[in-house]
C-alpha cells in the first residue's frame, strides 16, 4: 500500500487553480521532497494530505480519506506545520503532558531524552524560548510519536544554519527508519540533498518532475565547460546553461560522463541547480532571471 | 512497544496496534484542561471577585453586632433583607463575573487558536473537531457554573463564620442570624438558579458566540453583536415591533422564564419558589437548546474548514 496515492487532485481557490489534477504516489520508507516555487501548491497540496482542507479528485493518505477521517488519521501521521505555531501559552510540560493525554502513540520517555539534550527547560512557556528552541522542542514531541507518515511544511524556515542541520541530523538518527515515510517542503533545498530518497518538483499546481536520488546522480551531470569545449558540449543538447565566473556550467540529462569528462570538470549538480533548470525554464526568462 | 512489535509476525503486530490505540488517551478530558491553562481567567477571575467581595464585607461585619441586636424590633421581611443582602450581593458579584469571563471566553474560543496559528498544532493531533468544540462549550456550560457555585459557597461560608465570631465575641448569641439564614436552601437556590438560568436557558447565547468565534477573519466581537443588533434594527423599521430585541433581553436576564417565582430579584432568596416543571415545560427553553445545538455543529463545520488567519 502506497503511503500517499492521489489521482487528479485539485483544489481551486475562487479563479484561482492551487492544484490542477496532481497525480502523485508515495511509498512506504521514503524521505521525499516537494520542492516548488513560492505559490506553487505545496502547501495547499500538504493540507490536503493532512485533512486540513476539502479536495476535488481521489487522495488516500494510509488507505483513509484524510478530509473525512481526520481525526483518525491523526494517530498515524504527524507533522510540523511551520517553526512557532505551538501555542505561545503553553509550558513545555504542560506540551508534554497534553501530547501524551491525547496521543496513544506517544513515548513521554523519548520526547524527554531528546529535551534533556538541549537547553529547554520544562517550566519555561513557549514564548520564552527562542525560534531554534521551539523548533527543538516541537520535534521532540514529534518524534516521540510513533507515526507512520511525517510531513514538514518549511519546518527550519528562519533557523540559522546550526539548528537546521541539528535537526535533519536528529531526524535521519533518531527517528528515521525504513518503516516510516517523511514528507517536506522547504526552500534550503542544498542541506536536504543528502538526506532525500524522492524528489519532486512542484510549479503552478503540478508535479513538474519527480524522480528518486539515486536515479537523480546517474542521469544528470552538470559540467564547468572548458571554453574552446563549448560549441562541443552545446552540441549534447545540455537542457541548462549558465555563467558562473567566466565558466560555462552546463546541465545534461542522460549524457554518458565519460563523454561529458572530456569537456571538463564533471559533477552531479545540486537539487537547486536542477529546479532552476527545469521549473525556471517553464516560467520563462524574467522569473528565472529573479 | 514500538521496537518489539516491528519483530512480531503481522497478526501479533495488529493486535499490538490495537492494544497501543485502546492506552487510555481522554482527548475530551485534556482538551478541558488545556482550555484551563490558556484560560486562567476562568478561575482567577472568581477567586479575585470573592476576595473583593471579602473585603466589602468588612465595614458590615462591623456595624453587624448593633444590627443584629435591632433585628428583633424589625418585621420578618426586613429582618430578612438585613441579614442577606451582604451575602445576595456576593452571589450577584460572582455571578455577574461568571457571564463576563464566558462571554470573553466564547468569542475568542475558536478565533484566537486561529489567529496564533495554534490551530496548526491542535489539527495535527488525533482530536476532532467535535471533540474540541465540546471541550471549549464545557467552559461556560459546564466548567464556569460550577465553579461559579463552589467560589459563592465557600465565599459565603467565610462570610458566615466571620459573622458568627463578630456576634460572639461582642458576647451576643449567633442564633438570630442563623435562624434568618437558611444557608442550605440558599445553596440550592443558586444551584438550581445557575444551572436553569445561566446554563440551560442562556446556552444558545454562548454557543452563538463560538459560532461568531468560529465564523470571525478579525473581530470576532462585532460578529458576536451587530447581527443581532441588525436583526433588532430591521425588525423595528419593517413592522415597527421589537419582538426580536425583547427575546433577545428576556434570554440575557432570564426574564420571561419560568424556572422559579421570586418575591424579589434575587433568585438566591429562600423564599423563591423553585418551579422546575414550569421551567422544564417551557417550548422556549428547548426551541434555545435546539438553536444552541445547531450553532455548536455549524462551530464545529467551521472549524474544519477555516484555516489560520
Amino acid at each position: 500500500m502506497p503511503c500517499v496515492e492521489a489521482r487528479g487532485l485539485r483544489k481551486t481557490f475562487g479563479t484561482t487553480i492551487a492544484l490542477d489534477a496532481v497525480d502523485l504516489r508515495v511509498d512506504e520508507g521514503r524521505i521525499v521532497g516537494l520542492i516548488g516555487p513560492n505559490g506553487a501548491g505545496k502547501t495547499t497540496a500538504l493540507n490536503a494530505i493532512l485533512g486540513l482542507t476539502p479536495y476535488q479528485g481521489e487522495l488516500r493518505v494510509l488507505g483513509r480519506d484524510p478530509w473525512q477521517e481526520r481525526g483518525r488519521l491523526m494517530r498515524d501521521v504527524s507533522f510540523i506545520a511551520d517553526v512557532a505555531v505551538l501555542p505561545r501559552w503553553m509550558r513545555v510540560s504542560q506540551a508534554l503532558d497534553y501530547v501524551a493525554g491525547v496521543h496513544p502513540r506517544f513515548d513521554r520517555a523519548k520526547a524527554e531524552a531528546f529535551l534533556a539534550k538541549t537547553d529547554i527547560r520544562r517550566a519555561s512557556k513557549v514564548r520564552e524560548l527562542s525560534k531554534g528552541m521551539v523548533t527543538q522542542l516541537h520535534l521532540a514531541l514529534v518524534m516521540a510519536i510513533d507515526a507512520k507518515l511525517l510531513v514538514l511544511d518549511e519546518p527550519t524556515l528562519g533557523l540559522d544554519i546550526l539548528y537546521r542541520k541539528q535537526f535533519y541530523d536528529s531526524l535521519l538518527n533518531d527517528y528515521f527508519d525504513r518503516s516510516r515515510t517523511i514528507l517536506v517542503t522547504t526552500h534550503q533545498v542544498e542541506e536536504l540533498q543528502h538526506v532525500l530518497t524522492d524528489l519532486m518538483f512542484i510549479d503552478r499546481g503540478r508535479i513538474v518532475f519527480q524522480c528518486n536520488m539515486d536515479d537523480f546522480e546517474t542521469r544528470y551531470s552538470e559540467v564547468s565547460v572548458l571554453p574552446n569545449q563549448l560549441s562541443a558540449a552545446r552540441a549534447l543538447s545540455p537542457i541548462f546553461e549558465r555563467q558562473v565566473l567566466g565558466r560555462s556550467i552546463l546541465l545534461f540529462d542522460h549524457v554518458d560522463r565519460k563523454q561529458l569528462a572530456a569537456l571538463g570538470e564533471v559533477r552531479t549538480p545540486g537539487i537547486a541547480d536542477l529546479f532552476v533548470a527545469i521549473v525556471g525554464k517553464r516560467a520563462g526568462p524574467a522569473k528565472g532571471a529573479a | 512497544m514500538n521496537t518489539q512489535s516491528s519483530t512480531m509476525p503481522e497478526s501479533v503486530e495488529t493486535q499490538a496496534a490495537a492494544a497501543v490505540d485502546s492506552v487510555s488517551t481522554r482527548p475530551f478530558c485534556w482538551s478541558l484542561r488545556r482550555e484551563l491553562w490558556e484560560n486562567r481567567s476562568i478561575y482567577l477571575a472568581p477567586l479575585g471577585v470573592a476576595g473583593v467581595a471579602l473585603i466589602g464585607f468588612v465595614p458590615t461585619l462591623v456595624h453587624l453586632p448593633s444590627k443584629v441586636r435591632a433585628l428583633s424590633t424589625l418585621d420578618p421581611m426586613q429582618q430578612h433583607d438585613l441579614t442577606e443582602r451582604p451575602f445576595d450581593m456576593a452571589a450577584g458579584l460572582l455571578m455577574a463575573t461568571f457571564l463576563i469571563v464566558a462571554a470573553f471566553y466564547c468569542l475568542d474560543a475558536l478565533y484566537g487558536e486561529r489567529r496564533d496559528r495554534s490551530i496548526l498544532f491542535w489539527k495535527s493531533l488525533p482530536v476532532s473537531d467535535v471533540t474540541a468544540v465540546l471541550a471549549k462549550a464545557a467552559v461556560p456550560l459546564l466548567v464556569l457554573p460550577l465553579l461559579t457555585f463552589v467560589v459563592t459557597v465557600v465565599t459565603q461560608a467565610i462570610m458566615l463564620l466571620f459573622s458568627g465570631v463578630v456576634l460572639l465575641g461582642s458576647g451576643q448569641s449567633v442564633t438570630p442570624l442563623w435562624n434568618q439564614l437558611s444557608f442550605f436552601r440558599m445553596s440550592l437556590n443558586l444551584l438550581y438558579h445557575l444551572l436553569t438560568v445561566h446554563v440551560l436557558w442562556e446556552a444558545p447565547l454562548y454557543a452563538w458566540l463560538m459560532l461568531a468565534s468560529a465564523w470571525a477573519r478579525r473581530a470576532p466581537f462585532l460578529w458576536g453583536v451587530l447581527p443581532p443588533f441588525a436583526i433588532g434594527v430591521v425588525e423595528k423599521m419593517l413592522f415597527n415591533t421589537s419582538h426580536f430585541a425583547q427575546m433577545l433581553l428576556d434570554r440575557l436576564t432570564g426574564a420571561g422564564m419560568d424556572a422559579l417565582t421570586a418575591p424579589d430579584t434575587m433568585p438566591m432568596n429562600p423564599m423563591t419558589h423553585l418551579t422546575p416543571l414550569r421551567f422544564f415545560g417551557a417550548p422556549g427553553l428547548w426551541l434555545g437548546l435546539l438553536l444552541a445545538a445547531g450553532f455548536l455543529a455549524g462551530a464545529v463545520v467551521l472549524r474544519r474548514y477555516r484555516g489560520p488567519v
